[in-house]
């Protein structure tokens, strides 16, 4: 069904089509009825004016149909009950007959021109929205353009040299290429990896599969996989090990911390520390992702769940999914992510989510 | 005994050339098939020793291909998934297959799931004694030792860990294991392995938040790795 957005000051809602039709005929019969007692007083000129002023209010908010029903339905409801002869759709003399047509006339150009006005928004409205799609697309396509090209030229780049004449490489240098290589394919991956993730989200076909975890075991595995990547950190965990059982989607669970603290090693400096803390309050799974870095850039907090969103002065290639990821998986559990700067330097990210859980003995002798 | 013979089921190229390379500078003797039919045809024929099974075929589907395999091979069977799609690989798991690996794959872990699937195709059934990382666990006595000193372990626990160690380096379905531990009714109570899974790397993992002998594998199963006997 056609809808009609009204500009309310305030509110902005949608009226059906048909209950456009109901409001209008309502409106009229009001206006014209509130006129009719009136009648004693104000003469069938004014009340021709009060009806092209109604119609023009109409026009401004509902459909064409509506509106030229409104039209023709006041002009109908003027000669019949103020034109004189009244009770009559015969009109008398001349100069009432010019007045009828002339109502009819403007009332009908007033229809039309409040449409055209509104097809003329509509499309401004529709170019504005293809520009910012554009430029979202953009934005994208250079991102992504480099994110690939770069491990691609390094893997091009690299297997040439490989591949000439082998007495101008020494085999140490042999061995850097092919671990530029390794490095390279490694990044593709996960950059695919994120594509992938990011058009599951888009699909909005993305239902949590929840099944009992062990929290524990979840920040094991995550650290586990990441393995070489977390050398160059101390990694801390702090979780109860008699935290509940918690219902989630394992998936995309291990997703979302997996790119946490992948973030969290990329791009703070060596040595410094990255905290996972898990709590269940209430009915709540709180899980913490900290580290002791140097945190974000207030002014840019608010932006860093956006997709395609980069830092401005990172140093650090990426697409900028990774997070918009995070928290699609999140909202998928009907959860938040927070992320504010620590008091004593870091960031820190605070994911909050309702969750069924059951209290098990995970005691070894148990 | 030769070389183990290899069959591997692929309709990419690159990755047939790829793995042809390493498995025959591992030792192993390789066959390969680039379609399903092909590939029935060469496992009946030459009976290799193990079968690397692309799922993604152009002529079949891979899970219609393992069963009709099933059908009269007992060969161990490694699936190839190209995402990590986790109700595949499950189904695959018990339709039969012995192992799995999602492309792109590092070559050590093929490697090892390859000697892995070997050894358990191989592996005798009278074998009461197996080993791992100062543990002992004696079969016939159902006793775990660790470095000569007898482990308490309740009798759930101790099942487990005897199933895990009967099948070191293979990945087990949580399905599997809910049946072969608790019975076929309790296939979908996921809660249960997980608590005696924590329980149990308290027992014998060094570090039980850092887990190196009972790993897991997200959304699969588990998989039990032995390390330095």
């Amino acid at each position: 069904m056609q809808e009609a957005t009204v500009p309310f000051p305030f509110v902005t809602y949608k009226i059906g089509k048909n209950q456009q039709y109901i409001i209008s005929i309502l409106l009229v019969s009001l206006v014209s009825a509130i006129c009719f007692l009136l009648s004693a007083y104000i003469g069938a000129q004014v009340v021709a004016f009060i009806l092209l002023l109604e119609l023009s209010i109409v026009a401004m908010f509902f459909d064409i149909f509506p509106v030229l029903l409104t039209a023709i339905l006041s002009a109908l409801i003027w000669d019949f009950f103020f034109l004189a002869p009244r009770y009559n759709f015969g009109v008398g003399d001349t100069e009432d007959r010019i007045l009828l047509s002339m109502y009819f006339v403007i009332a009908l150009i007033n229809a039309v021109l409040s449409f055209k006005i509104r097809q003329i928004e509509k499309v401004a409205r529709r170019k504005v929205e293809k520009a910012k799609t554009l430029k979202l697309y953009n934005t994208l396509l250079n991102s992504l353009s480099h994110e690939f090209r770069t491990p691609i030229a390094t893997i091009i780049g690299a297997t040439d040299n490989l591949l000439q004449e082998p007495s101008l490489l020494s085999a140490g240098d042999s061995k850097k290429l092919l671990s530029e290589i390794s490095v390279a394919s490694l990044r593709l991956n996960r950059q695919v990896e994120n594509l992938l993730n990011m058009s599951r989200l888009e699909s909005g076909f993305l239902q949590p599969k929840k099944d009992w975890c062990d929290m524990n075991e979840l920040v094991a595995a995550i650290i586990h996989q990441l393995g070489d990547q977390l050398t160059n950190h101390t990694v801390e965990t702090d979780i109860n090990e008699n935290l509940p059982l918690v219902r989630i989607d394992y998936g995309l669970m291990e997703q979302v911390l997996y790119n946490l603290v992948y973030n969290a090693s990329l791009y703070t400096p060596e040595n410094t520390i990255i905290r996972i803390c898990a709590t269940c309050p209430d009915g709540n799974l709180e899980i913490a992702v900290e580290d002791t870095g140097a945190g974000f850039p207030e002014e840019e907090i608010g932006k860093v769940f956006n997709k395609f969103y980069r830092l401005k002065h990172s140093r650090v290639a990426g697409t900028g999914l990774g997070l918009s990821i995070v928290k699609g998986f999140v909202e998928a559990h009907n959860g938040t992510i927070d992320l504010r700067n620590r008091p004593s330097g870091g960031a820190c990210f605070v994911i909050r989510m309702p969750i069924e859980k059951l209290y098990v003995n995970k005691q070894a002798n148990g | 005994m030769g070389n183990p013979q290899i069959l591997v089921i692929d309709d990419e190229t690159p990755i047939r050339k790829l793995l042809e390379i390493t498995l025959q500078s591992n030792g192993y003797k390789v066959m390969h098939a680039s379609t399903a039919r092909e590939g029935l045809l060469k496992a009946a024929n030459y009976s290799p020793d193990l079968v690397i099974l692309d799922l993604g075929l152009p002529d079949e589907n891979g899970h219609r291909t393992l069963q009709k395999m099933r059908e009269w091979s007992l060969r161990p069977v490694i699936i190839l998934s190209v995402q990590n799609n986790e109700q595949d690989i499950v189904s695959a798991l018990d339709n039969g297959a012995n192992d799995y690996l999602v492309k792109p794959f590092r070559t050590g872990e093929l490697l090892a799931r390859i000697r892995s699937a070997l050894r358990g195709a191989s592996m005798e059934a009278n074998m009461p004694l197996i080993r791992f990382n100062g543990f002992e666990i004696d079969l016939s006595a159902r006793a775990v030792k660790r470095h000569n000193e007898f482990l308490k372990l309740t009798e759930t626990q101790y099942s487990l860990l005897a199933l895990f160690g009967k099948n070191e380096g293979k990945v087990l379905t949580h399905q599997y294991l809910l049946r072969e531990i608790w019975g076929p009714e309790y296939t979908s109570q996921l809660q249960y392995l997980r608590v005696f899974i924590a329980q149990l790397r308290k027992k014998v993992e060094r570090d039980a938040n850092r887990p190196e002998h009972i790993l897991t594998e997200s959304g699969v199963g588990y998989r039990f790795v032995a390390g330095e006997p």
